[in-house]
């Protein structure tokens, strides 16, 4: 029972970050009719929005110790690191909150990449097939990555969630289990509110306010909504913008499960569009339930038992599920009639 | 647009010369050496044959890499079990690749538009992560397929070739597919491959066959389908046979080019079923020009091209390169280029995708076809011809 | 190669059959001959190819083979301070290039990819005229370019690879590897294992599903249920699963105290760093503390996995803090020269660049056969690792094996892992019946 219980959470976080991720992807397929590979890149910068957050709040202050030597005969180096240097206890507050402060620098980061990319070079790719649109965001996600390599290297790169975070609750005790048996981890925990919290509030953004009442009508029928005099190009901009901060922000908050590396993008790209595909493209909602569906099934594909019957299934169980979902629902679980079959 | 039988024929000439004398062409360009010049065939098959699927069609498969994989696999097979003789291992892999396109495609082609590319993505990494894992006893895994000395060879064994200790080489009747002969010709070093003759005649082969479909009234309907499918379906005839065949006819090219991937090197990894490797088919054709003969050849030439050539460059180079220049000048400099080289060539590759795709919508073929339109149009400005655009198909 | 060659082999055979003319009589001309083995120089400099992954998971790793070689190239022409070549036991190098000939090398990106790591090699072979490729930073990639190597007829001077196979099953005549195998680090961590955790344990294994993961695995079970240890599972992961939790939660309640990750690199920080999350560090099992161990450490991965490395276990074939001569030299040299520590990776690569150019040097011929044949059985010590064989059998170097652990107060960002114990060779040492190695003859190629 407790295993049981337990996958249950590990498929939920995982369906957590899957629809997070997907959610800006079907958001930009939706408005903008973009096949965008370059999403992946995308939830890259974010997590590297952090490790940018840290580095620089861990720039150092070098005192050259000349009693000390390194083991290859120069001077030994002893650094600490400005932040503390200048604001003591704060400052190493700061520090051990480096990943969700870097919050508040992803989402202007990330609004901005996502206006930029969308008005230098998205817009330019509305009206062209979509093949073109898969290469050349393609492209783009490859001089991306390989800016950030040249910068961070292709190491992954530790970004530790606060201490306090760091290590693991029992929340089995609070249902009646017996101690230490369902134990989970509290950043996974946070990862998880944090995942609904922000699809929430996508949610409640299209569905009430003014702005996502155009939006939504746009999505419908674009030409209509223009004939009306609305400017709908400008709120699409801003919808990719919100995308892109959504797939930032998952990859911010994501860096203390997996410390990122420069192609952690391309490993989430096939998966998101996979959840996209299942979800049903263009619909929100059915994004959501891909992720979720497809986070708990891997999770519990990758069980013991399971394993023992059906060696390997753990490997295909995702793409096996988006096969036979395809096969019996042809536009995903609620994808709409029409959106992206030509 | 119809083209005469006499521009076709001049075409496939020019083709079949430009690819016989390859080593040579491209010697100057340091591209001149056995394996590369295979690769510019093997992939030149490969993407042709996913041409005619997407170009024709329109159906972007995603998982083609999954046909190559088995067709490798396959040939490998034979190889150890059969013969060392490289036409059964072709054969075998060509109708391997056919099949396993057959059920994939017939399953698939259900589903259109980005659910079909879904769909055989889903299908070519299922594929992959099962050949990297659990079917290794098949695909020997992470390792890759290889040869031994104690493979059984039954074919071999009846007509009586032995080996001898060494790991036995795929040989043509006698003709090893290895050997290479080199001469001095204006400075350069001429190689002439045994594998590379032999994937340059199947290459033309495929050539000449990709051209038979797209001139063919088979060729039209598939065209029929990609302009408005829905149209076909109206006037009462069923597509499904015609998407199927024209899937099951790339994935033997596909098969094809596995199995003489294998043939010049015999060995097949699971990483040729990656994602990734599908999307280089993607990217090859797109690069060179979708629904175009030459197109798709061009664009496999011009990525395998950048992958071994930028990726052998070395910062210790550049700085002999430019050794010319006065040190301040040259510092900076290389260290811009060094991004692009070398452990960069990537970042060569991204830009390279992008700028085409913007300013070359029909790929290198319409990069060609602007030049040629250029020419006629100074021409024609002098003659009676007016100006016309070049189209970006065909 | 500016001179008419013939450069493949069988082509007695291949001529033979092909009288028929295929190719025109003026390419063979009379002094075709030249050449008898593949690439032989025969100008005043002799060509090396580095093959290392510069792009993907392990580039940082193949950045620093890539310093490491290009260090060695330095020491080989007699540039810089001659590094480990003061402390090496063979004198024979004099800092005049090999053989009098100056060292000119070309690179190449495996991507970690068989094919790719392939097709570079072969360029190197085929257009730049190698006489040696060396490097690499796993076994898929050592084994499919030790193939190559034997089939086109140079010596392939393994890099980073840790599999049984690359020296067993898969082994090949003109192939040679300086790094450890999995069979080694189960013989050298076990006993550690034995002080620091007891003969009464029950262990669960994760494993990459892959031919490394499975021998690690095998490794690490035969040597700890020798110990008296039980195996409680042994669960295969996906290569490159990136979140671990699903295969990490069943360990919580399984009645396991300790966790054997067979992963390396992304995999194994992930995993690590997962594990650690769910408190398997702090845990109490069974009135015992939990442990985790990793059987193969890489000094580099290990700081992307950052804090999480402390106090756990592993093997590895070398480090910076080792205060012998050679180590000392070497480390010197290097952080003089890039200003940080070399990782593993660089040192067995230097060493490999090192033995490759003394076995020539001392057969006084660059033939693929005598320089084999010099590495054969060689005895030589000095390049950090103690007195070490170069064992003629299967090509495999048996040494000392480090066992490490995770340092709890770093005093840099490269000072992650503490030596905890040099396993002496004697303990690690094999038969040669062991892994099957049947490697064949040597091929000199053309």
């Amino acid at each position: 029972m407790d295993v049981i219980l337990l996958q249950l959470l590990n498929g939920l976080d995982k369906g957590g970050a899957y629809a997070l991720i997907a959610l800006g992807l079907t958001l930009i397929f939706g408005t903008l009719g973009v096949v965008n590979f370059a999403h992946g890149a995308l939830f890259m910068l974010g997590a590297f929005c952090a490790v940018s957050l840290s580095a620089f709040m861990g720039l150092e202050k070098v005192t050259i110790d000349e009693t000390q030597m390194t083991a290859w005969g120069t001077p030994l180096e002893v650094r600490t690191p400005y932040i503390v240097d200048w604001f003591g206890s704060a400052g190493e507050f700061m520090l051990d909150f480096s990943v969700p402060l870097s919050i508040l620098l992803a989402i202007p980061v990330m609004l901005l990449v996502g206006l930029i990319m969308e008005r230098g070079l998205i817009k330019h790719f509305y009206k062209r097939a979509h093949a073109d649109q898969i290469l050349v965001t393609f492209g783009l996600a490859i001089v991306l990555q390989e800016l950030v390599k040249a910068q961070f290297g292709a190491n992954p790169l530790p970004q530790p969630a606060p201490e306090t975070l760091s290590g693991a609750a029992d929340i089995g005790m609070a249902l009646g289990f017996d101690p230490h048996t369902v134990v989970y981890p509290y950043w996974r925990l946070v990862y998880f509110a944090f995942a609904a919290v922000v699809i929430a509030a996508v949610f409640a953004f299209l569905q009430f306010t003014t702005f996502g009442m155009v939006v939504r009508a746009g999505m419908a029928d674009r030409e209509t909504v223009g004939l009306l005099g609305i400017d709908i190009d400008r709120r699409f901009t801003i919808v990719f913008g919100i995308a892109a901060v959504v797939a930032g922000l998952a990859g911010v908050m994501y860096t203390p499960i997996l410390p990122p590396d420069y192609h952690m993008g391309m490993d989430f790209l096939v998966l998101s569009f996979v959840v996209v595909v299942v979800g049903g493209m263009g619909s929100l909602g059915g994004a959501v339930l891909a992720g979720f569906l497809l986070g708990i099934l891997q999770s519990f594909a990758s069980m013991n038992e399971i394993k023992s019957i059906l060696p390997g299934i753990d490997q295909i169980i995702i793409y096996l599920v988006a096969i036979v979902i395809l096969l019996l629902r042809p536009r995903g679980l609620l994808g709409r009639k029409g959106v992206m079959e030509t | 647009m119809t083209t005469s039988t006499k521009t076709d024929t001049l075409l496939l000439w020019v083709f079949a010369l430009a690819t016989l004398f390859g080593p040579i062409i491209l010697a100057p360009f340091g591209a001149g050496y056995p394996d590369l010049l295979q690769k510019f065939a093997i992939f030149g098959i490969f993407a042709i044959g996913f041409n005619l699927l997407f170009g024709l069609t329109g159906y972007l498969s995603f998982g083609h890499a999954a046909f190559l994989g088995v067709g490798s696999y396959t040939a490998v097979w034979s190889f150890k079990l059969l013969s060392m003789n490289p036409i059964p291992a072709i054969i075998l892999a060509t109708l391997l690749g056919g099949l396993f396109a057959l059920v994939i495609g017939f399953i698939t082609l259900r589903r259109a538009g980005i659910y079909f590319s879904i769909l055989t993505l889903a299908f070519a990494q299922m594929s992959y992560n099962l050949a990297y894992s659990v079917l290794t006893p098949i695909t020997n895994g992470e390792t890759g397929l290889q040869l031994d000395q104690a493979d059984p060879r039954l074919l071999d064994t009846a007509f009586g070739i032995e080996y001898g200790a060494a790991l036995p080489v795929s040989s043509l009747f006698g003709l090893d597919m290895n050997q290479t002969w080199t001469w001095d010709f204006m400075g350069w070093e001429i190689q002439l491959n045994a594998g590379f003759y032999v994937c340059a005649v199947v290459l033309i082969l495929c050539f000449w066959i990709a051209m038979r479909i797209f001139r063919s009234p088979f060729g039209m309907m598939l065209k029929a389908v990609k302009s408005n499918q829905n149209r076909m379906n109206y006037t009462g005839l069923n597509t499904r046979p015609y998407t199927l065949a024209a899937f099951v006819i790339s994935g033997c090219y596909a098969g094809l080019a596995g199995g003489l991937m294998a043939v010049t090197d015999p060995l097949a990894g699971a990483e040729r079923m990656q994602w990734t490797a599908s999307g280089e088919v993607v990217l090859m054709t797109i690069l060179g020009g979708t629904g175009t003969l030459l197109g798709p050849v061009l664009g496999a030439g011009a990525i395998k091209y950048m992958e071994q050539i930028f990726s052998a460059f070395n910062k210790p180079e550049l700085l002999d390169f430019f050794s010319f220049l006065p040190t301040a000048i040259a510092e900076p400099l290389v260290s811009v280029l060094a991004l692009f080289v070398g452990e960069g060539w990537h970042l060569t590759l991204g830009v390279m995708f992008m700028l085409i795709v913007i300013f070359l919508p029909g790929g290198l073929m319409e990069g060609f076809n602007r030049i040629l339109g250029l020419f006629n149009r100074r021409r024609g400005a002098a003659g009676k011809h007016p100006a016309k655009t070049p189209a970006a198909a065909e | 190669m500016s001179t008419f060659s013939i450069n493949r082999r069988g082509l007695l055979k291949g001529s033979a059959a092909l009288g028929a003319g295929i190719a025109a009589p003026t390419i063979f001309p009379s002094y075709a001959w030249a050449a008898s083995y593949t690439n032989e120089p025969t100008g005043s400099s002799v060509t090396l190819g580095f093959n290392v992954p510069q792009t993907g998971a392990y580039a940082d790793e193949g950045a620093d083979e890539l310093r490491a070689y290009q260090l060695a190239v330095k020491h080989l022409n007699g540039e810089g301070d001659g590094g480990m070549l003061s402390t090496f036991s063979s004198k024979v190098l004099k800092g005049n290039g090999i053989l009098g000939k100056k060292v000119e090398y070309v690179t190449g990106d495996t991507q970690t990819k068989s094919d790719a790591a392939r097709a570079s090699a072969k360029r190197m072979i085929q257009k730049d005229g190698a006489i040696m490729i060396t490097g690499g930073s796993s076994s898929g990639v050592a084994i499919a370019v030790q193939g190559l190597c034997q089939e086109e007829g140079v010596i392939f001077m393994a890099g980073l690879t840790h599999s049984n196979d690359t020296t067993g099953k898969d082994c090949r005549a003109n192939g040679f590897r300086h790094f450890f195998n999995t069979e080694m680090s189960g013989a050298a961590l076990a006993p550690v294992l034995k002080n620091a955790y007891g003969t009464d344990r029950i262990a669960y294994h994760l494993t990459a599903d892959y031919t490394w993961g499975w021998s690690q695995e095998g490794s690490i079970k035969k040597y700890t249920e020798q110990l008296g240890w039980q195996t409680a599972a042994a669960v295969r992961t996906p290569l490159g699963a990136g979140d671990f939790s699903q295969y990490l939660t069943p360990v919580l309640n399984s009645g396991a105290d300790v966790l054997v990750l067979n992963h390396y690199g992304k995999d194994m920080v992930n995993s690590l760093t997962q594990a650690v999350q769910f408190g398997m560090r702090d845990k109490q099992v069974n009135g015992k503390d939990f442990a985790i161990v990793v059987p193969l450490y890489s000094r580099l991965m290990a700081q992307g996995a950052g804090e999480n490395v402390k106090g756990i276990f592993g093997s590895t074939n070398w480090h910076w803090s080792l205060q012998d001569e050679g180590s000392k030299a070497f480390v010197k040299s290097f952080g003089q020269e890039y200003g940080f520590p070399p990782s593993q990776a660089a040192h067995t690569t230097y060493c490999q660049a090192i033995l490759y150019a003394d076995a020539v040097e001392r057969a006084g011929s660059f033939r693929p056969s005598a320089v084999g044949a010099a590495l054969e059985d060689f005895e030589f010590d000095g390049l950090g690792n103690g007195p070490t064989l170069y064992r003629g059998f299967d090509h495999q170097c048996f040494k000392d094996v480090l066992v490490v652990k995770g340092k709890e107060n770093p005093t840099s960002k490269f000072d992650v892992l503490e030596v905890v114990e040099v396993t002496p060779r004697a303990q690690v040492e094999y038969g040669t019946d062991l892994l099957g190695c049947n490697k064949g003859p040597f091929n000199d190629g053309a």
